[in-house]
């Protein structure tokens, strides 16, 4: 029997404004600003200062910890600004073409190191560094490698392109995945709402034996990895724990198809496809652009933004971030960049819950997002905490259903880095 | 290219269902069991009705917008929700006053008293009918046969409930021709209003089904496995209209699914306590708020296992 995770939501999804149309190549950028952090974990520090001149595929900039990842140079030229966020290079198209050679390599370490230098992180939005996912630690098994091709997001349309038109990179990219951390076989999981996609993955998974394809139900957060997880195995993460408790590990496929370039062909990653949607954007597409082109330049090769758009949001509707600055760059996790008109994004007035408890029956990790919110709000963060603040996946179900439009994510946002940082002072 | 960007925090697209559009789902649910009270108790019913219903909005709005503007009158339909519903749980007999001091108890003392919407411990509509039974306790039980059809602006005459004369046809019980409040009497009415809310999601079928089953199950044990006792007790008096429309109160039930369920046990067991043991015919206003008190009791005490939580 078919399980899927609890809770969960059915938003509008409006993926057919670019779900048919071919990702498209973005001329380059005349300048990039490649920022230090655009991972989770350590940000990096620049091996480049002000004046010098790079070449693409250049690593400018680097850190001795284990969880973060390089910073690649998206394009060659010369290095116009060095500051604490990030590094600015003017691009010279002469330095800018691409021609790496591909690395050797033999153990899963190898494999493992090529990624890391290759700048890779994971791309379905969270953006973990590839190599720490891939090294279970001591005595901890994988079997299973997800690749997670859901794209619950609505309007994000960049892993269905990249599952229809880069089917046999994606699978050559899977097969290195195996290799570096062990698993015997892979699941690919798809939403049901991307049929050609499930059917191009399982046309070219006919012969192989340990991959599979899976198409699992149209709701969101499928996407979010411990539901997806859910959905495939019907196994649950422990809480405070990690996907590798289980022995499974789960990459995007953007990622793994990222993995085959770094190591089949010595390509690191320097661009990335971002769906450019919403209906304030003249032109909606999917676009591979280099990282580190502005915002704005993105939104002018889609056709430029219409009268009425008043949001522009780095990622999807439900747990993007809202762009303050259209100057603002591409990252590495970058999925999606919509420009979202009055009409799309409501503003309301904040009201006084109703206990209507929506949020409780839509919390897929079976939370209870009202109380969350409430002991936010009255800064009682021992009781938050007591019914599992810190296992909240911040999918926004909770404010996305709630008639009362209290921002509850925000609010357990808040009481997350309140006690974050109280921790971090003692 | 405008630059002035809206900023905010995620979600940044919202579902298009407010307070208000709940609210007045809720009214919209109530029209078969207004019409089924005017049908049955004629223009006794309007008046009661329009006067409950229209004095709650005008407390509401002078309390929380000091204004009687139209649209401020209309709010977001949820004053409109409790006078309706204090109105339905009256006698068809009830002078207006009544009607209007019932509204001001519900909305002034067992709303706003406590902070307004969304704040208050009790169902607002039952603490309006309880302190007016207590008050006139005469006026409150002056019970009324139901008009016939042909003869609708005739005066209501008395005559005793189903629970109170202990008996009816079961018929009569369905369609609602029978005495007591105006709109507890039809369980056709109730149910098309129930139905109409389970579909829109806005009631949970648990408090329901936690209710009357639980009801069902002791009017069994207690009536010798009559299965008619069980239909009569389900649909005679306030259990049903108590069940699909009172206790299914947003603000005043659990919002855990185990406590929600447990809360229509509790009501029905504290209601068909009241029937069985104790010397009032009917229990179901004291049952609902002896239950809303136990909410935040519940709701700590049901939280449900979150993902990935490991069993101790």
């Amino acid at each position: 029997m078919k399980t899927t995770f609890p809770g969960g939501i059915h938003p509008p999804y409006n993926k057919e404004l670019t779900a048919s149309k071919a990702i498209v190549e973005m001329p380059l950028p005349k300048r990039v600003r490649l920022l230090l952090q655009q991972h989770i974990g350590a940000p990096c520090k620049p091996l480049v200062k002000k004046g010098d001149v790079v070449t693409v595929g250049q690593k400018i900039a680097d850190s001795d910890a284990f969880v973060s990842a390089p910073i690649i140079a998206s394009v060659g030229g010369e290095v116009a600004a060095v500051d604490a966020e990030g590094i600015e290079i003017v691009t010279d198209p002469e330095h800018s073409r691409f021609t790496g050679q591909a690395p050797k390599y033999d153990t899963p370490e190898d494999i493992r190191q090529i990624i890391r230098e290759a700048g890779i992180v994971g791309m379905g939005g969270a953006a973990f560094p590839t190599h720490v996912k891939l090294s279970p630690p001591e005595g901890k098994e994988v079997h299973t490698l997800i690749i997670n091709g859901a794209e619950c997001e609505p309007y994000l349309s960049t892993d269905h392109r990249v599952m229809v038109e880069q089917g046999e990179e994606l699978i050559e990219g899977i097969k290195i995945l195996l290799r570096a951390c062990g698993a015997q076989k892979a699941i690919i999981g798809i939403e049901k709402n991307k049929p050609d996609a499930i059917e191009n993955l399982s046309r070219l998974c006919r012969d192989e034996e340990n991959i599979r394809v899976e198409a699992v139900p149209v709701v969101y957060p499928q996407g979010g990895e411990r539901q997806l997880i859910k959905s495939l195995t019907g196994r649950e993460v422990p809480v405070g724990g990690l996907p590798l408790d289980l022995g499974i590990v789960v990459q995007n496929v953007a990622t793994a198809v990222a993995v085959h370039q770094a190591v089949n062909l010595g390509r690191p990653l320097i661009d990335r496809v971002v769906t450019v949607s919403g209906r304030g954007v003249a032109e909606p597409a999917n676009v591979r652009v280099r990282l580190g082109t502005p915002i704005r330049d993105l939104i002018e090769f889609c056709g430029g933004m219409r009268d009425d758009a008043v949001k522009v949001v780095n990622g999807g509707p439900m747990m993007g971030k809202a762009v303050a600055s259209l100057d603002d760059p591409v990252t590495k996790g970058t999925s999606g960049i919509l420009v979202l008109t009055e009409a799309e994004v409501r503003i309301y007035e904040e009201r006084t819950c109703i206990r209507c408890a929506r949020c409780v029956d839509a919390c897929p990790m079976r939370l209870m997002p009202n109380y969350l919110a409430l002991y936010s709000r009255k800064s009682m963060y021992n009781d938050a905490e007591q019914i599992h603040l810190f296992n909240c996946i911040e999918c926004g179900c909770c404010s996305f259903v709630c008639p009362a439009r209290i921002p509850i994510v925000h609010y357990i946002q808040k009481a997350k880095h309140e006690i974050n940082s109280k921790r971090r002072k003692k | 290219m405008t630059e002035k960007l809206k900023v905010g925090p995620s979600p940044h697209i919202l579902d298009s269902r407010s307070v208000s559009s709940i609210m007045w789902d809720v009214v919209i649910a109530l029209i078969p069991v207004t019409a089924a009270a005017i049908i049955y108790f004629g223009l006794n019913a309007v008046f009661i009705l329009l006067v409950s219903t229209l004095s709650a909005m005008i407390f509401e709005s002078l309390v929380v917008h000091k204004s009687l503007k139209p649209k401020k009158v209309l709010g977001d339909g949820s004053a409109a929700v409790t006078g309706l519903l204090l109105g339905l749980i009256l006698p068809p007999s009830a002078p207006l006053w009544m009607a209007v001091v019932g509204s001001g108890v519900a909305i002034l003392l067992a709303k706003q008293a406590f902070g307004g919407i969304g704040n208050n411990i009790f169902n607002p509509a039952l603490v309006g009918r309880a302190v007016l039974f207590m008050s006139w306790p005469v006026l409150m039980t002056r019970w009324h046969q139901p008009l016939a059809l042909d003869n609708w602006f005739a005066d209501l005459v008395s005559g005793a409930t189903p629970l109170g004369a202990g008996s009816a046809s079961l018929i009569d019980l369905v369609l609602g021709n029978v005495g007591g409040s105006l709109g507890e009497t039809s369980v056709v009415a109730i149910l098309l209003g129930g139905i109409y809310l389970l579909l829109k999601g806005h009631i949970d079928w648990r408090i329901p089904g936690g209710y009357i089953g639980t009801a069902a199950i002791i009017a069994l044990l207690t009536n010798q496995f009559s299965l008619e006792a069980v239909a009569f007790h389900i649909c005679a008096g306030g259990l049903l209209f108590g069940a699909v429309f009172m206790a299914t109160d947003m603000v005043t039930s659990p919002t855990t699914k185990v406590g929600r369920l447990l809360f229509g046990i509790g009501c029905g067991l504290v209601t068909m306590y009241v029937r069985v043991f104790a010397s009032a015919p009917e229990g179901v206003t004291y049952a609902i708020l002896f239950m809303n008190a136990l909410v935040p009791l519940i709701d700590r005490y049901t939280v449900p296992k979150t993902f990935g939580e490991v069993k101790k």
